[in-house]
């Protein structure tokens, strides 16, 4: 389903830091992959690699069997395909929840404002908050935003769900319920890729784990073999740090 | 009629002096507020009395009673006979006679309004003798310097708006070309005089089309054209500048979760990012083109009657120029209130929705 290989990426700002090095990873479709590491260590460059809002220096970036980083690719059509959930939610600030939810809908998958309406409202219920549908972003607590934000991802019927830290910018009592509907979406079966810090998440859901440091893959393996018996040092002294 | 109210103050006053009211107590409360809302009416007034007084130490005869007539006017409509003969029945039409005048040989027709005629028929008229007059409401001159400002102002801020907009998008575009035409354009325009622009675009560029124009028989283009050609390249600068500045203060994020969504870059910038920054670059636009305003006093000097060229019309033939400036001054502050109060008006709808 998603495949990367050898990926490098590069970001000169100041000075030269290599995000990725030589990274090779792979998603199976209805697999639940969680991508853990410590800051800096490339893995919300990775993800944010697979649906190009970065482009990847080298390597080759297969969704759904297209590559990516071939130039002939439309890329707008792959991400049609891909829901992504930020950290900071991001969601539009000028439109209300449903105003989110449909924008995208009627702007590229050409449905009709009430067929819109009615998948919007839909996974609102999902999302557990319907009620709220006419306010404005601002109006909401920042669990409310992240999961009105899921909601959009997935009013595009995605088939594969990038979360990128969707719970480290939230108060702690707001977790629970966006990790709530994260979980309910893995167990429909749906692709998900999971950059987060939420190790009893990983542990519960997931389905492999991977562990990234300085830019590169480190370990990769089931939750039981990642918490359990991890073989690499890194690893061991990153789980010692933060279990 | 006085004395309730009169009553309430008294209890009003009690009531925050429980009983004791001094003048200290007042100071201390509420008084030097009062007294500054009173030293500030004094003070227009004595600037107001000042002006007016040293202009009479000048001499200076103020004559407010002949302003109105530049607005509006009665004009005498007369009709002229422009041969010598006798006047032949008089045929009406509706409203309207028909006044033929029979001379040696020739013979002329005039038609006036019915109840203007001064002649009968079998009269004896010469060339130039008054057939028929009338009177007629007309607008002044200023009104229509007014006019000339305003529409020269709309237009060129609906074509400043366009402008700006394609090269504020231009001016971040990825495409060097856009990039740097955008620039160029930019710096060209900021970094010279209006008014040099302006003696640009009639006495330069005007003379060059024109003279273009006028080999394929086209007439000449009014200088109109290319007194709004001129503002509108203006202000199209300055608003690209506030159009960049209020995209690129909407936070990134917006644009990747658009993106995000499948949208095109067009379609994230129409649907997600121009919304947005269209309510912060408001305050600065109604800046731009209330300045766009008071620019397009600058026309005169290329023969187009705006209000500014329109008053030192009136001012040489009046000889009123205190009043006539002030006035025009007070137009000029019309229309800025006018479009700043519109402004105003959206911001606080657009703040309504979100």
């Amino acid at each position: 389903m998603v495949r990367a290989e050898n990926v490098y990426k590069t970001f000169y700002t100041t000075h030269k830091i290599e995000a990725l090095v030589d990274v090779s990873c792979g998603v199976d479709k209805g697999e639940v992959v969680v991508i853990i590491g410590p800051s800096g260590s490339g893995k919300s460059t990775i993800l944010r690699c697979l649906n190009m809002l970065e482009k990847a220096d080298r390597g080759h970036i297969y969704i759904d069997g297209i590559d990516i980083l071939d130039p002939k690719t439309n890329i707008n059509k792959v991400r049609e395909e891909m829901g992504m959930v930020f950290q900071s939610f991001n969601l539009f600030r000028h439109k209300t929840a449903i105003g989110n939810l449909t924008l995208a809908q009627t702007v590229v998958r050409k449905r009709s404002k009430k067929e819109a309406e009615g998948k919007a409202m839909a996974l609102l219920e999902k999302v557990g908050i319907p009620d709220k549908a006419d306010s404005y972003p601002d109006n909401l607590s920042g669990g409310q935003q992240q999961r009105v934000a899921i909601a959009r991802a997935l009013a595009m019927d995605p088939k594969v769900m990038l979360f990128d830290e969707p719970t480290s910018a939230l108060d702690p009592e707001m977790i629970g319920e966006v990790l709530d509907v994260m979980k309910t979406l893995a167990l429909e079966g749906m692709t998900m890729v999971v950059v987060t810090h939420e190790m009893g998440f990983a542990r519960e859901v997931a389905d492999r784990v991977i562990f990234m440091d300085e830019g590169q893959v480190v370990e990769v393996g089931t939750p039981e073999h990642f918490f359990k018996n991890p073989t690499h040092d890194r690893t061991k002294l990153f789980l010692s740090q933060i279990l | 009629m006085l004395e309730p109210i009169l009553a309430a103050a008294v209890r009003r006053v009690s009531k925050v002096t429980t009983g004791s009211f001094s003048i200290t107590d007042y100071l201390r409360t509420r008084g030097w507020r009062h007294i500054s809302i009173v030293l500030f009416f004094v003070m227009v007034g004595m600037v107001i009395a000042g002006i007016y007084f040293a202009t009479l130490k000048v001499e200076y005869v103020w004559r407010w009673y002949r302003v109105p007539q530049y607005f509006y006017y009665k004009d005498t409509i007369e009709t002229r006979a422009e041969i010598e003969g006798e006047v032949a029945p008089l045929v009406t039409r509706g409203n309207q006679v028909e006044v033929t005048v029979r001379g040696d040989g020739e013979e002329e027709t005039y038609t006036v309004p019915a109840q203007s005629v001064r002649v009968k028929e079998g009269d004896f008229v010469y060339g130039g003798d008054i057939l028929g007059s009338y009177q007629k409401w007309k607008v002044g001159i200023l009104v229509e310097g007014l006019w000339v400002t305003l529409k020269v102002s709309i237009i060129a801020v609906l074509l400043g708006i366009l402008i700006g907009l394609f090269t504020g998008l231009a001016r971040i575009s990825g495409n060097p070309a856009l990039r740097w035409t955008a620039i160029i354009y930019i710096e060209l325009i900021r970094g010279s005089p209006l008014l040099v622009q302006i003696f640009i675009w009639y006495f330069v560029l005007g003379t060059v089309i024109n003279n273009l124009v006028a080999q394929y028989g086209i007439n000449q283009l009014p200088p109109i054209w290319f007194g709004v050609a001129s503002l509108a390249l203006f202000a199209g600068a300055y608003v690209a500048e506030i159009v960049r500045a209020g995209i690129q203060s909407i936070h990134r994020g917006q644009m990747e979760a658009a993106r995000s969504l499948g949208m095109t870059y067009p379609q994230s910038m129409r649907y997600i990012i121009l919304p947005q920054a269209f309510r912060r670059i408001l305050p600065p636009l109604a800046g731009q083109f209330i300045s766009l305003i008071k620019d397009s006093s600058l026309l005169g000097i290329i023969a187009i009657r705006e209000l500014t060229k329109a008053t030192r019309e009136v001012v040489t033939t009046s000889l009123q120029p205190f009043e006539l400036w002030f006035l025009c001054a007070i137009l000029y502050l019309v229309l800025t209130f006018a479009l700043s109060m519109l402004i105003q008006y959206l911001e606080r709808r657009m703040a309504i929705s979100g």
